[in-house]
């Protein structure tokens, strides 16, 4: 197995009596499709929180690239390569699909104190925002507004925005969210893709795609990491069948 | 590139027209009130247009903007109270203590967000209100009066109130062309996204608080700006410069007008200001009308008016004044 990029040690948040993260260690190497699962209030959200900088974690480390990231601001993680998709849509509602990407190119194209030169108009962002766009299926609703889009449209745009700041990882919370199943076909599709070239944390509630589209599965219950594996080793795992997806196979069923 | 030819294109062409001929008009017609009111007008639509690059581009409501129109002025009427009459000593000192304000004010307020962004600018304008009512050697709460206008020997004489006019008209011209490059330029649209959503400027990898920061330091400068103009308007500067009531009519100028735009903010001023003069007269005109007696006190109450005229654009004209002209174009 390759270095790991992405290697989180004894990660640990209390939120009052609650454990959220309780000493969660993690690996996700270079090139891997690696998926968390865990029910409601297994601390999923904490967990995403503390990687992208929003949450500060009580112990533990987090380090990407070989690097200790666990105490740097989100704009700078986002600056090693770290990029996140939002579970609940977070775009600039009132700017154009365009402008919100080239937005994100922006970031990572140099200081933004240029005070005079016009940058609607500047192709150094516009072509890799068109590039991203077009990437995620969006190239055609360039100039919609985003407030006007669909809300599979707008996840589209998530991972567009992700994209566009030319990441080394992603990581994406719940991108499937309230999609229905022709979107969710063509999430996976996207995704699918993408994990030829990038290395992906995918957090999702959608059994069918996370079995689909994992390389690794890490299970997370009331904070606390049960198992790690392979799929098939998850669906046979018998700790994992009582505490999450249910005695009765459920979930694995429909794979 | 031209603009086309809309009514909102057409309004603000008449208003830079009317502004750029108003004082032969006013010779003409031997009122200089007008040119003093207009003066005025130009230097606090500055002013909005400062306020409105923080607030209506980057969503920072500071209710203490006209603390900045006080440092400007209590710079110039210091020195000049210490013998310092050059102009190219006392602006840039004037602008430079602005921005040092602006950016020890905004250090610190930026920090917070809403309702408490608001009472904190608000708290430090207070401060320095109180500091210049303290302030016994220039005046104190009675101000202090400016007997020579700023000196730019051989390059322009600020005591001709015709020429002083046309500074300040080109200067307020200057000052909407900055601003309108600068919310235009990869600043503009950083700050702009820290209004929208902060938290995904921050996860696509901009640091946000320094942006947010250059900004309000460089409205803070403008503003001072304006702050020298008026003190040199009036020949006099007072605490009553920077009362808390002029930050919130800046505030009204920039929404009465439109915060949409650069130019929304000096539509407003406009409007307002001829409004304090105009409503007063009209309420005169109308209490003699009906009762055939000049009732001084009717005057008093033009806020009456005032105050609805200013709720009904907030309620239905979301982008002000400005925002009804550019609809105007659609339907």
């Amino acid at each position: 197995m390759t270095e790991a990029l992405l290697e989180i040690e004894g990660l640990t948040k209390r939120f009052g009596g609650v454990v959220a993260s309780d000493a969660i260690a993690l690996g996700v190497p270079r090139g891997e499709l690696h998926a968390i699962i865990g029910p409601n209030g297994a601390g999923k959200t904490t967990l995403i929180g503390q990687l992208t900088g929003e949450i500060a974690p009580d112990a533990g480390r987090i380090d990407f690239d070989g690097r200790d990231i666990t105490a740097l601001p989100g704009w700078r993680r986002s600056m090693l390569g770290l990029a996140r998709s939002f579970q609940i849509t977070s775009l600039f509602l009132d700017f154009s699909v365009l402008h919100n990407v080239a937005l994100a190119v922006q970031a990572h194209a140099g200081h933004s104190f240029r005070f005079w030169a016009d940058a609607r108009s500047d192709a150094e962002l516009r072509q890799p925002a068109r590039a991203a766009l077009a990437r995620v299926g969006l190239a055609d609703r360039a100039d919609a507004i985003v407030a006007n889009l669909s809300h599979g449209e707008h996840r589209q745009l998530e991972i567009a925005m992700a994209l566009a700041t030319r990441p080394r990882m992603l990581l994406l919370d719940e991108p499937m969210a309230g999609m229905g199943p022709e979107e969710s076909a063509r999430m996976v599709a996207l995704l699918r893709e993408l994990k030829k070239e990038l290395t992906i944390l995918l957090i999702e509630h959608d059994m069918e795609a996370v079995f689909a589209l994992a390389d690794r599965i890490t299970v997370l219950v009331y904070g606390r990491v049960i198992a790690t594996g392979a799929p098939e080793a998850i669906r046979a795992n018998a700790e994992v069948r009582q505490a999450y997806l249910g005695d009765n196979g459920e979930a694995g069923s429909n794979v | 590139m031209t603009p086309p030819l809309t009514p909102r294109t057409i309004t603000v062409g008449a208003i830079i027209a009317c502004l750029m001929l108003l004082p032969p008009y006013a010779h003409l017609i031997g009122n200089l009130f007008l040119l003093s009111l207009f003066t005025r007008i130009v230097i606090l639509a500055m002013a909005a247009v400062s306020l409105n690059l923080i607030m209506g581009f980057g969503g920072m409501v500071s209710f203490g903007h006209a603390a900045y129109i006080g440092i400007g002025g209590y710079v110039v009427g210091i020195l000049a109270h210490e013998k310092v009459m050059s102009g190219f000593v006392q602006w840039p000192l004037a602008l430079a203590v602005s921005a040092l304000f602006a950016l020890a004010i905004g250090a610190l307020s930026l920090r917070t967000r809403g309702v408490y962004f608001i009472m904190i600018t608000l708290a430090f304008a207070q401060m320095i209100y109180y500091v210049a009512v303290a302030l016994d050697r220039y005046g104190g709460d009675d101000g202090l009066t400016i007997y020579r206008r700023s000196q730019f020997a051989g390059l322009v004489d600020l005591s001709n109130k015709t020429v002083f006019y046309y500074v300040c008209l080109a200067l307020l011209l200057g000052t909407i062309y900055l601003v309108w490059r600068i919310v235009n330029s990869r600043f503009g649209l950083v700050i702009q996204g820290a209004r929208s959503n902060d938290r995904r400027m921050n996860a696509i990898g901009f640091p946000t608080f320094r942006y947010r920061l250059t900004c309000f330091v460089i409205a803070g400068a403008i503003c001072g700006l304006s702050g020298v103009l008026l003190a040199n308007h009036t020949d006099f500067i007072s605490p009553a410069m920077m009362h808390w009531t002029r930050s919130g009519d800046l505030i009204v100028m920039a929404v009465l007008g439109g915060m949409g735009t650069v130019f929304g903010p000096v539509i407003g001023a406009v409007a307002l200001l001829l409004l304090e003069e105009a409503l007063p007269i009209i309420i005169g005109a109308v209490t003699h009308v009906f009762t055939g007696r000049d009732i001084a006190a009717a005057r008093e109450y033009w806020q009456l008016i005032l105050g609805p005229m200013l709720l009904l654009i907030v309620l239905f004209a979301r982008g002000g004044i400005d925002g009804l002209l550019a609809r105007l174009r659609r339907d």
